[in-house]
């Protein structure tokens, strides 16, 4: 079977003055290969705990994943990652950035350099290739890192708030290019996002989690991140469903901060 | 005192000077900000106080050695020299008090000299000639000559009609005279306010003395051989220390039995200045090469683990996770990321260690070597040459800078992103 699929997975975290925190709490979810979920919650609620089980950077206390019919037991290429920042490598230029990948798997230049190049052409940023990543800013960075996992051709691409230290304009092109890369690749992408209507734009499916103990709040199917396909996302927005959609989602999420809030000041 | 009066002096006039002469000519964007006292980065070295500091330290150094190479209109009054005189009254038993003069030759030291012609004069007390060395001081027996000596009770009673007493001194316009518990004149012509080349050559002397040890060595081996010397074991010492101190510091960084096996052995050495253990690594081996190299690989040693473990410590761990997700191996992540990722402490480290390898390569010489910076300044020390010690300072302290620009330059070709992550 083609697909991820996340069973009962918890996480609890013991701290070392003796408590512990539950960090994830039976959190079960099938992803079909080529779905695109995103996921919203309060902070805290455990969703960089979920993407790092998910890309084996952490064993869950229970459960397991599942990707096409083997478990997930520690980081590997078929599950790529893009971080919010700072993971690019600084001594390498972008092009060696992106095809680190291919590299490390020991391919030669040959049979790597038209992905590369392709991918570079596809983020823009063909007349960068040569330059140092620390001369870029911060949304070539991002554009960069994409394709870095791009060029590795991983089934999974896991992305934690990879657009949140954009500005409004830039992240709304990356969007868009997030979108164009889903659909001619084909791949599964899990994101991580802070904003409600990100999250609404780019999540074919969109997952509400709640905190304390982190578990899956709400889940939605959703339109627009087809209709956002080579479309203005500005057009996407303007749609009485999405509007209707956040004011939804935003109340939800209002409600279990204040329920946080309310449970700190009895406590 | 009144060296650092003139010196603070200079600071004062030159930064007033400066500062309104060139206030208009700086335009660029620093220059615009408004906010610059608190604002580190606006404080840029003034090239022109560097100047001036320089051009200073030499002005003074000269005017205070009495140097040709400064004008003779700035030097600070040099010591007296040439014929001083005074005049003295002496008292015997049985006769009236009596005046003679004393004329002395007061002269470089390392000339040769005569001591003036002069007539005996009248009455029992003669006249008295003598040589004393400038910057230094001389017993005059004054009663030797005259006709009544110490067996009839021959006392100086005055000198230049002040009275004096023994243990007293008079002040004269050539300098001081004293007297000596048991009656004898000592006189000790004024010093000036210049140093005595013993103490403080003049420039000129030291850049000869450069010239000639430069051309003729020093104590069999030329100058370039004791600064090679140095510089030979500073490298070889810091070469080790590097190559066993940056795999160890890595293999802190990455496993946690080496961290807890070398964490109390790096924490107790590294406080532990290198020039303290010169006595041990005597003890065990020797003061040849070895000693001195083991000794600077000690110095190296801590400073390159600590530097490489800080670096493998500093990296992002959303950079290993980035590699680990695109299916590089532990060994890949070693090569391509963690190495390349420390190499900016690295330099750090390598700019500490070489500066502490130099300190303590100068300081072992001190204590003993048949070759180096250190022995050379050390063996002119005890003969009082110091003008070879003040070349063998400024040399060690280009030295020092040299290869810290060196390392820096290295720095700026190898690892361009420090600080700009
Ligand atoms: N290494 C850890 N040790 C102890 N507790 C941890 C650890 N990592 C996360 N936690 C706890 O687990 C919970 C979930 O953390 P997580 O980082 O997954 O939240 P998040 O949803 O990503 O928050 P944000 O939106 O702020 O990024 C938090 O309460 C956090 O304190
Ligand atoms: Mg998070």
């Amino acid at each position: 079977m083609r697909g991820l699929t996340i069973e009962n997975l918890s996480m609890r975290f013991d701290l070392p003055d003796g408590g512990s925190v539950q960090a994830l709490k039976d959190v079960s979810l099938t992803l079909q290969q080529g779905e695109l979920l995103s996921v919203l919650g309060p902070s805290g609620c455990g969703k960089t705990t979920l993407l790092n089980i998910v890309a084996g950077f952490l064993a869950p206390t229970e459960g397991q994943i599942v990707l096409n019919g083997h478990p997930v037991t520690g980081p590997d290429a078929e599950r790529g990652m893009v971080f919010q920042q700072g993971a690019l490598f600084e001594w390498m230029d972008v092009r060696s950035n992106v095809s680190f990948g291919p590299r490390m798997a020991g391919k030669k230049e040959a049979e790597w350099a038209q992905t590369v190049d392709h991918l570079l052409d596809v983020v823009g940023l063909r007349d960068f290739k040569e330059k140092a990543v620390y001369e870029l800013s911060g949304g070539m960075q991002q554009r960069v890192a994409l394709a870095r996992c791009l060029a590795n051709d991983p089934d999974v691409i896991l992305m934690d708030e990879p657009l949140g230290a954009l500005d409004a304009l830039t992240r709304e092109k990356m969007q868009s290019l997030v979108l164009k890369l889903w659909k001619e690749t084909g791949k599964t992408i899990i994101l991580i996002t802070h904003s409600v209507e990100e999250a609404l734009l780019l999540g074919e499916r969109l997952l509400v989690m709640a905190p304390r103990p982190g578990r899956i709040h709400t889940e939605y199917r959703l339109p627009f991140a087809d209709l956002g396909v080579g479309q203005d996302l500005r057009e996407v927005k303007k749609h009485l469903d999405f509007a209707s959609k956040r004011e939804e989602i935003l109340s939800m999420i209002w409600d279990m901060e204040e329920e946080i809030m309310g449970r700190t000041e009895e406590a | 005192m009144i060296v650092f009066a003139i010196y603070a002096l200079i600071f004062i006039t030159s930064f007033v000077v400066v500062k309104t002469l060139a206030r208009k000519a700086m335009t660029d964007y620093t220059a615009l900000k408004t906010v610059t006292f608190g604002d580190e980065s606006a404080v840029r070295p003034n090239r022109i106080a560097s100047v001036i500091s320089v051009l200073t330290i030499f002005l003074l150094w000269g005017a205070f050695t009495g140097s040709k190479l400064v004008p003779s209109m700035l030097h600070a009054p040099g010591p007296f020299m040439g014929d001083a005189s005074f005049n003295y009254t002496a008292e015997a038993e049985g006769v009236a008090p009596d005046d003679a003069t004393v004329t002395v030759r007061v002269f470089e030291v390392g000339t040769d000299v005569q001591p003036p012609e002069i007539a005996p004069g009248s009455g029992w007390a003669k006249n008295d000639v003598d040589t004393v060395g400038a910057w230094r001081s001389g017993l005059i027996r004054v009663d030797k000559n005259d006709e009544y000596g110490r067996d009839v009770g021959h006392t100086v009673t005055a000198v230049n009609g002040q009275p004096i007493a023994p243990g007293g001194e008079v002040m004269t316009e050539f300098g001081r005279v004293g007297m000596s518990p048991k009656g004898t004149l000592n006189f000790e012509p004024a010093k000036g306010w210049q140093m005595e080349p013993i103490w403080l050559p003049p420039p000129e002397a030291v850049v000869a003395r450069l010239v000639e040890i430069a051309n003729e060595g020093y104590r069999d081996s030329t100058l370039w051989e004791h600064l090679g010397w140095s510089l030979f074991r500073v490298i070889v010492g810091f070469f080790f220390g590097a190559l066993v101190g940056i795999p160890l510091g890595y293999a802190m960084g990455l496993s946690d039995w080496f961290r807890g096996w070398f964490d109390p052995i790096v924490e107790f050495m590294r406080p532990v200045p290198p020039l303290a253990l010169i006595p041990l690594v005597i003890i065990w081996a020797g003061i040849g090469e070895l000693g001195k190299i083991i000794l600077l690989f000690l110095a190296a040693l801590w400073i390159m683990a600590i530097a490489a473990r800080a670096g493998v410590s500093g990296v992002a761990i959303s950079k290993v996770h980035a590699a680990y997700s695109l299916g590089a191996s532990k060994w890949q992540i070693m090569r391509h990321v963690i190495v390349p990722n420390s190499l900016p402490e690295i330099f750090t480290g390598a700019r500490v260690a070489m500066g502490v390898c130099w300190g303590t390569v100068v300081a072992a010489e001190l204590v003993a070597a048949e070759k180096g910076a250190g022995m050379m300044i050390m063996v002119a020390s005890k003969f009082q040459l110091t003008d070879i010690v003040i070349m063998g300072i400024i040399l060690i302290g280009l030295i020092g800078f040299g290869i810290d620009i060196l390392m820096r330059l290295a720095e700026k070709a190898l690892v361009p992103w420090k600080g700009r992550i």
